[in-house]
């Protein structure tokens, strides 16, 4: 077989493995968008749900993933941020940050049900602060910090050490050098570490199960240590538990899920091309 | 009788972390104010880790060791309680390859000042002309001061780098090999500079050529596998160099 033949072969085979991903991901959207078209309207989106969740709308459960959303940015980026500048910037190669670096992986590997047990043992038990959407969103936020801290350590080591150096010959303190140099270059690479850390979260059924989901609470939540509904359980619910349910509602329901989590992914890819644009070097 | 010198190495030995031999090696040297001295010698000499040495950015790298003493204005500048920020503030240093920080012209002059607390715009817009004077490239980018740095030409670029040095205000200036991407134009517009600056400034230089070194060194030390072989006047280390292996490598038998 000449060379040009297996180039060709081998080409062929890439071009068919990469193809073979995009094609479930494309079948998955335009399959749930013929089913659940039928059932968006605006009533749908902002009416409360009613008769046993067959009727009405999904309001609660929207407002309480959005809300979930962002109490577990609050409760993670912090967090992992710091961490992440600590490990790429401050830690040196002891068996400390080995230890910890192996924790974060391991970390990212738990079951996220796991997490939702433990939430509910630590938060909604020992720390008293019952079934709430705090509960829920510290929950959600632990199962987000390896993530976003795995991919804003590599943002920030993708920044190249000359900048640092010649922030630090021009009388930069450490600090400085991170704050006015690293962080800035390396925020896109950051950003995009959270929206996918956030994604998943937002779509995450386990760890929400025990700590904060409610099976039908026809309102918005009052407090931060309210119940809410929250769509991927609520799909959950009315896949499952619900019998007579109309299968229009649910795949609605499921597009909205969908909807909303893809929409976080344009948001990510298009701050990335906003910073990119701006980068100048 | 020789006024103190403004830099003074004492028994210098300096070795990275599992080297078979150090990087340097028993460097005495003195350094005096207001001249040009040009350290120069084949790779691996120890020339650039030299240089890094007298403003600690060597510091940033780990599992290094270092013997004898390094005298700034007297003061031993790896003795315990030294301020290593404001040591790199007085002690500037100019890279081999200009790298412009990822922002304006004018930002890239007015980082250093900022960091240590000037916020007076008058006061920054001064520190910008003048720097920018020094460094010979005032006439050239004036009207470009809020473009990008690296919009600017190579020549430009180093010449900026320059620029952003001397608006820290330091004394004593090193420069790694400034030239090394630069056309014969710019490399003669730094050249040129260095030979203004030296007037208020110490300068240190590893230069990009021998015949670069003989153009402007008034004191020049020839390093060799981390060792001083000479250091003498330009004048004489260039023409009459006392030590074989200095005048092997000037006439280009090795190197």
């Amino acid at each position: 077989m000449s060379r040009q033949t297996s180039q060709r072969i081998a080409f062929a085979l890439l071009t068919v493995a990469a193809v073979i991903v995009v094609v479930p991901i494309i079948l998955v959207i335009i399959y749930i968008i013929i089913q659940g078209i039928g059932a968006i309207n605006w009533e749908f989106l902002t009416a409360m749900p009613c008769h046993g969740m067959r009727e009405g709308g999904i309001l609660p459960a929207i407002v309480g993933t959005v809300v979930l959303t962002f109490g577990t940015a609050i409760a993670s980026i912090p967090l992992a941020i710091g961490a992440a500048i600590y490990l790429a910037e401050y830690a040196r190669d002891t068996w400390l940050t080995r230890l910890i670096r192996l924790a974060i992986i391991n970390l990212a590997g738990i079951p996220s049900v796991v997490y939702g047990l433990f939430g509910l043992g630590l938060f909604v038990l020992f720390l008293n602060l019952g079934t709430s959407i705090i509960a829920g969103s510290l929950t959600l936020g632990l199962m987000t910090l390896p993530v976003v801290i795995s991919t804003a350590e590599e943002a920030i080591l993708s920044v190249p050490q000359s900048f640092r150096v010649v922030s630090i010959s021009l009388g930069g303190t450490r600090w400085q050098t991170i704050r006015y140099q690293v962080l800035p270059q390396a925020l896109p690479g950051i950003l995009t570490g959270i929206i996918l850390g956030l994604e998943r979260a937002a779509g995450e059924t386990a760890p929400i199960l025990f700590t904060v989901a409610a099976f039908y609470l026809p309102r918005l939540p009052r407090s931060p240590f309210d119940q809410t509904m929250a769509l991927p359980y609520h799909l959950y619910v009315i896949s499952t538990q619900v019998p007579g349910m109309p299968i229009d509602v649910q795949y609605g329901t499921a597009l909205v899920l969908l909807a909303l989590v893809l929409s976080m992914n344009v948001v990510a890819t298009l701050i990335r091309s906003h910073f990119r644009r701006r980068r100048q070097w | 009788m020789p006024s103190q010198p403004k830099i003074s190495i004492r028994d210098l030995t300096f070795s990275y972390h599992g080297a078979s031999r150090p990087a340097l090696n028993g460097i005495t040297l003195d350094i005096q104010a207001n001249e040009i001295t040009v350290i120069f010698g084949p790779a691996q000499s120890g020339t650039s880790t030299l240089l890094r040495l007298l403003n600690r950015l060597n510091d940033l790298i780990e599992g290094t060791t270092m013997t004898g003493q390094i005298l700034l204005d007297g003061q031993d500048i790896y003795a315990p309680g030294v301020n290593v920020v404001e040591l790199r503030r007085r002690v500037g240093m100019v890279f081999a390859l200009p790298i412009p920080l990822p922002a304006t012209v004018r930002e890239n002059i007015t980082y250093g000042p900022r960091l240590s607390g000037v916020q007076d715009r008058h006061r920054l817009e001064e520190i910008v002309e003048r720097s920018l004077r020094a460094a010979a490239l005032w006439d050239e980018v004036k009207d470009r001061l809020d473009e990008p740095a690296n919009a600017l030409s190579g020549g430009q670029q180093q010449r900026l780098c320059l620029a952003r040095v001397l608006a820290l205000e330091p004394e004593v200036i090193l420069l790694d090999n400034p030239t090394s991407g630069l056309d014969p134009l710019s490399t003669a517009k730094v050249e040129g500079s260095l030979q203004e600056l030296k007037k208020n400034y110490t300068i240190v230089m590893v230069p990009h050529s021998i015949q670069q070194a003989a153009r402007i060194a008034d004191k020049a030390a020839f390093l060799l596998m981390g060792e001083l072989v000479e250091h003498a006047p330009g004048g004489e280390l260039f023409t009459r160099p006392r030590d074989k292996r200095t005048e092997d490598y000037i006439t280009g038998r090795f190197g």
